[in-house]
């Protein structure tokens, strides 16, 4: 049977948990042996960001058993935009240990291990081990790739979900009854080319309606109940309230999961995405092409010609801005360079220095030879230079 | 005349624009009438060789069109093309700094006293 489900053991139900899920005993889809069956489930969430938070909610409220928890970030500020399972009670705690507290609050009577590391290629198959299924709520390609591989080589369904803006991508990749991630993607785009939700924004109920529909798909494969997403990639489009669904096939080319596959063992995903995975925690260094923002004040106090480029969006200007400097936005600036002058002094900055390092790329491309990127952009010279700017 | 949808990360080089019209008999010539018309988005879709790159997935209807006949698949009126973009979802890389700073009031934990005003 094709959904027959991923979990066959059970476990009993004391009366106290038989009371909790009542509502879904009612239901004979799930039932008494379907909830049984949940007790006896374990699934591995990668990330307890934006996507992570309703994931885990959801399944630790839905009974199932053993969760596990992979994330080595703290909990900030800016991230309660979106990341309900944290609150301001635990900024700046350990986000696994935020979100563990939060859920056993919610269901004390399950058990949610702990990872406080990144998933790396060292440790992927040790932790993902002992779990049935994996839910990719990441936020990076070195992560995703790696995510998939581990789930094609331990034949493990892969729960994927990813955000951008208003828009947003579900799918169930399971390589022995579907295509996997790489059967889509073979590659990763080139490092840059997509901009991050830090620099693109990402609207904070999205990855609610995401992730929710990924914690659907882990339920209905954990059951064996209804019709799940092996071979179709869900889009959905919040300002258009739309979801459309695409047929995915495997690719019989595929790296990983065609019958004569190339990748046999898991690889330097980071060096295959060229980009980090994670942060590493190298100190900064200012580079020749960078300039710190107390030392431009400096430059432009003792009166030194120079031309501020802005290459944020029109809407940014609302925020913060910088008196004189020339707005080019950075997806426009190819066709606009005719507007800049080569032989000027400049220093190209965005709202923390992503856009601009492209906008310097594409410059110096065209021949510029005479601009710095301003580090960590006007975030930082906020920060540095000018406390009365807000920082966003 | 064939509709191609523009995902959300490619917008900002087609004005934001989000269904674009475009003509051509093959899906090659509607991705080609489609950079002539935004000529930033060029170098997003294509290699320098003029080759459709690897991480760019173009759906003709509901169907991949490396499933059918790839970009020579014919168009008929009335389809529709969506480019579809490999996104990572999620916070960004390298921007600890803006990332890792708690806001002042969070610094209060629940039951501790908060200063008093001087």
């Amino acid at each position: 049977m094709a959904n027959a489900p991923l979990v066959s053991k059970e476990l009993d139900l004391s009366h106290d948990e038989i009371l909790r899920y009542s509502r879904h005993l009612l239901m004979p889809e799930v039932g008494l042996a379907g909830q049984r069956k949940l007790k006896a489930s374990s699934v591995l969430v990668i990330g307890t960001g934006g996507l992570g938070s309703p994931v885990a909610l959801y399944l630790a409220a839905a009974g199932v058993g053993h969760l596990g928890l992979v994330d080595y970030d703290r909990v900030d500020f800016t991230n309660l935009q979106r990341q309900v399972i944290h609150g301001m009670g635990t900024v700046g705690q350990r986000k696994v240990d935020s979100a563990r507290a939060r859920l056993l609050d919610l269901n004390p009577a399950i058990r949610v291990e702990t990872y406080d590391e990144p998933f790396t290629s060292e440790n992927a198959l040790r932790l993902s081990a002992p779990y049935d299924l994996i839910i990719d709520g990441t936020d990076n390609f070195p992560t995703r790739y790696l995510v998939n591989d581990v789930c094609v080589l331990t034949h493990k369904p892969n729960v994927y979900g990813s955000i951008f803006r208003f828009e947003g991508q579900v799918s169930v990749f399971w390589a022995d009854r579907g295509p996997c991630y790489r059967c889509l993607f073979p590659e990763p785009p080139p490092p840059g080319l997509v901009p991050s939700c830090a620099e693109g924004g990402v609207f904070g109920v999205l990855p609610g309606t995401i992730g929710t529909l990924q914690a659907t798909e882990a339920l209905k494969l954990l059951l064996g109940i209804g019709e799940p997403l092996i071979g179709k990639l869900l889009l959905f489009d919040a300002l258009g309230l739309s979801f459309e669904e695409l047929r995915l096939k495997k690719n019989p080319r595929c790296r990983i999961c065609s019958a004569e596959p190339e990748i046999h063992e898991l690889i330097d995903y980071e060096a295959f995405c060229g980009v980090p995975g994670h942060d590493h925690e190298d100190g900064h260094l200012a580079r020749e092409w960078e300039v710190e923002p107390a030392a431009l004040a400096a430059e432009m106090k003792a009166g030194k010609a120079l031309r501020l480029l802005d290459v944020r969006e029109p809407h940014e200007l609302e925020i913060s801005r910088l008196p004189d400097a020339m707005l080019i936005p950075l997806g426009s600036l190819a066709s606009r360079l005719h507007e800049l002058d080569s032989a000027e002094d400049m220093v190209v900055f965005c709202k923390s220095g992503t856009r601009s390092a492209r906008a310097l790329e594409l410059l110096a491309g065209a021949g510029f030879r005479k601009v710095r990127n301003l580090y960590g952009g006007i975030n930082e010279w906020a920060r540095q230079v000018d406390p009365s700017l807000p920082r966003y | 005349m064939t509709i191609i949808r523009v995902p959300a990360p490619l917008r900002p080089y087609t004005g934001g624009s989000k269904e674009v019209e475009v003509a051509g008999e093959t899906v090659a010539a509607a991705l080609a009438d489609l950079v002539k018309h935004y000529p930033d988005l060029k170098r997003h879709l294509f290699d320098d060789a003029g080759a459709l790159r690897a991480y760019v997935n173009v759906f003709l209807n509901d169907e991949d069109v490396r499933a059918l006949q790839g970009e020579a698949t014919p168009l008929e009126p009335g389809d529709r093309l969506m480019i579809i973009p490999s996104i990572a979802g999620g916070a960004p890389i390298g921007q600890r700094d803006e990332r890792r700073e708690p806001a002042p009031s969070a610094r209060i934990r629940p039951g501790s006293v908060p200063p008093r005003p001087a």
